[in-house]
């Protein structure tokens, strides 16, 4: 999304070495480069004395103010780390333009985007990484929130035994109210699928397009009928297809919370796949055989009495 | 806090204005009559015209409103959003000038600390999701817009389904300019749903000439007139708090 009005120039320009000063707090943060642009402003990676961090700065403080208020909300749900670890907030004053910018600073987290890491990875990670993601998505809907603006790019894994974590709560929205920010290919709204209203299944719609787009991953745009484009997507995908029951339960907004379909993705992951299914099939024909063959061994025993009686009854007679 | 009315006019344009008055003066009084001017320039290639960006701009500002210009592709998130930033600016002028009331005239958002601004932005928030709204679409509808007509449609569907998610209650209203026989044309009457244009708008003719002042007069006329419109059915005009913004 260009937002050329928004973002100032200035601070998408901000070179390695600047030396960030709050004027509140007065920690001091050294830019090293940018990590990126959001509709709202520039993340940069800065170093405050040995430590990396990210810092998020602005020329919209509130818009800044109400992301902060988002992840201080989620710093207050123990044991989980829901979004990134909010480290600051403060103001700078530009030293040349003598105007005033809002930053905030978090824990940087390192790592690829879901896009890139599965393509480095491999597939194979789609659904481990979907899983993970459906449980602290149910999380964040019990707390009361909906993620919103939830894509490829503002998911992050990372670590040695791969997490994926979530960044950018610029469109973080409290239930019931509407969605704050969102990315049109991820968005229910602009399918004609939905409504804009914070609700667990608009993440949910959300994350079966981004199922899609691991698969397509130069994104299409919506045609006449969006419905019928995206069914032809799906079912002529063999890795969708697989998946293709659930995805549409989640684009129809069937599924009331992340669980449910957390639980039918892991349900569809143990029914056999075809091979295994072989497998089991010969297993019965064996069975089976053996249930023959004891038939057989029955009547056998049958025959043999009977003739030993007979034998016996001649022999009474006699 | 009251539940109140928020009221703006949206312009979507590609050009200069040539005929009446002056769009910037228009807007001027828009705003003094407590009514937001936002202003969008829709662009077909990397052409950007001096002139005609240095008269939205101004629009926007004089209007105190929000200006942007984009590719016709990027319009429906930008109509959503500039109307979304608008409202919040609005509100965030009437939050500032209540706590110049509490604190002194030096006050404003942007000079408490950190740790307090925060609180008061949940504030802007929770009216940004429950305060009415009253949105006049103005629509260019002068030769060049012809071929984003399509577009421009999209764009203001997609703007009631952002709208309508929130808690507040929405209105719309759409004018096109020039009209087929005078300057200004209503296509859609205040109703909370944008869905009717849909059949209209297939069938607008443009025109040559680009009345954008004319157009912001009639807009600021038909607020009016349904202000007192509906003081005489409520028989009770202090029903209707309208928020305006002091700057």
């Amino acid at each position: 999304m260009v937002m050329t009005m928004y973002t100032s120039n200035n601070l998408c320009n901000i070179r390695t070495g600047t030396v960030i000063q709050g004027k509140w707090h007065k920690h001091r943060y050294e830019i090293i480069k940018q990590l990126g642009k959001g509709a709202n402003g520039v993340v940069y990676l800065a170093k405050e004395g040995r430590t990396f961090v990210a810092l998020k700065i602005s020329n919209q403080a509130t818009a800044m103010m109400s992301e902060v208020n988002v992840l201080k909300r989620f710093s207050e749900v123990q044991g989980v780390a829901l979004g990134p670890c909010l480290l600051d907030v403060d103001d700078w004053i530009h030293p040349q333009e003598q105007k005033i910018y809002s930053f905030y600073v978090m824990e940087y987290i390192e790592g690829d985007n879901l896009l890139t890491f599965i393509q480095k990875r491999g597939k194979e990670w789609i659904i481990v990484i979907i899983l993970q993601l459906l449980g602290d998505l149910h999380k964040l809907h019990e707390k009361g929130w909906v993620f919103g603006d939830l894509k490829p790019e503002n998911l992050i894994v990372s670590g040695k035994v791969p997490k994926v974590r979530l960044i950018d709560v610029g469109g973080t929205t409290i239930r019931g109210r509407a969605i704050k920010e969102f990315t049109e290919f991820f968005d229910r709204g602009y399918w004609g699928m939905g409504t804009r209203k914070a609700e667990p299944s608009y993440d949910l719609f959300a994350v079966a397009m981004i199922m899609i787009n691991m698969c397509y991953p130069k994104r299409f745009e919506r045609k006449e009928n969006g419905r019928e484009q995206l069914r032809l997507m799906i079912s002529s995908h063999p890795y969708l297809k697989t998946y293709e029951k659930i995805l549409w339960r989640a684009l129809d907004g069937k599924y009331t919370c992340a669980y449910e379909m957390r639980k039918e993705l892991l349900q569809c992951m143990q029914q056999p796949s075809m091979q295994t299914e072989k497998k089991r099939g010969e297993r019965v024909v064996h069975v089976k055989e053996k249930k023959k063959f004891r038939w057989v061994e029955t009547m056998f025993l049958f025959v043999c009495v009977l003739f030993m009686y007979v034998v016996y009854l001649y022999v009474q007679i006699l | 806090m009251r539940k109140g009315t928020l009221r703006q006019i949206l312009l979507i344009t590609d050009g200069c204005s040539n005929h009446g008055e002056d769009p910037i003066a228009m807007a001027a009084l828009a705003k003094e009559q407590g009514i937001t001017v936002n202003v969008i320039g829709v662009l077909d290639q990397d052409i950007i015209d001096e002139q005609g960006l240095r008269e939205i701009e101004g629009i926007a500002q004089s209007g105190g409103g929000i200006s942007q210009v984009v590719y016709a592709k990027q319009l429906s998130q930008t109509v959503q959003m500039v109307t979304r930033k608008a409202m919040t600016q609005t509100l965030q002028g009437v939050i500032n000038r209540e706590l110049k009331q509490i604190l002194g005239s030096q006050a404003s958002i942007e000079q408490l600390p950190p740790e307090k601004r925060g609180e008061v932005m949940e504030v802007v928030e929770e009216l940004g999701e429950t305060v009415n709204l009253q949105v006049l679409i103005l629509v260019d509808t002068s030769g060049s817009m012809k071929t984003k007509l399509q577009t421009v449609k999209e764009a203001l569907l997609d703007l009631s389904i952002s709208l309508n998610a929130r808690l507040g209650n929405n209105e719309f209203s759409v004018f096109v300019f020039p009209g087929k026989k005078g300057e200004v044309d209503r296509i859609l009457d205040w109703t909370p749903k944008m869905e009717s244009i849909s059949s209209v708008f297939p069938k607008l003719t443009s025109g040559g000439i680009t009345p954008t002042g004319p157009a912001i007069r009639e807009a600021l006329q038909q607020f009016q007139k349904r202000r007192s419109l509906k003081s005489l059915f409520t028989h009770d005009g202090d029903d209707d708090v309208y928020i305006e913004q002091s700057m």
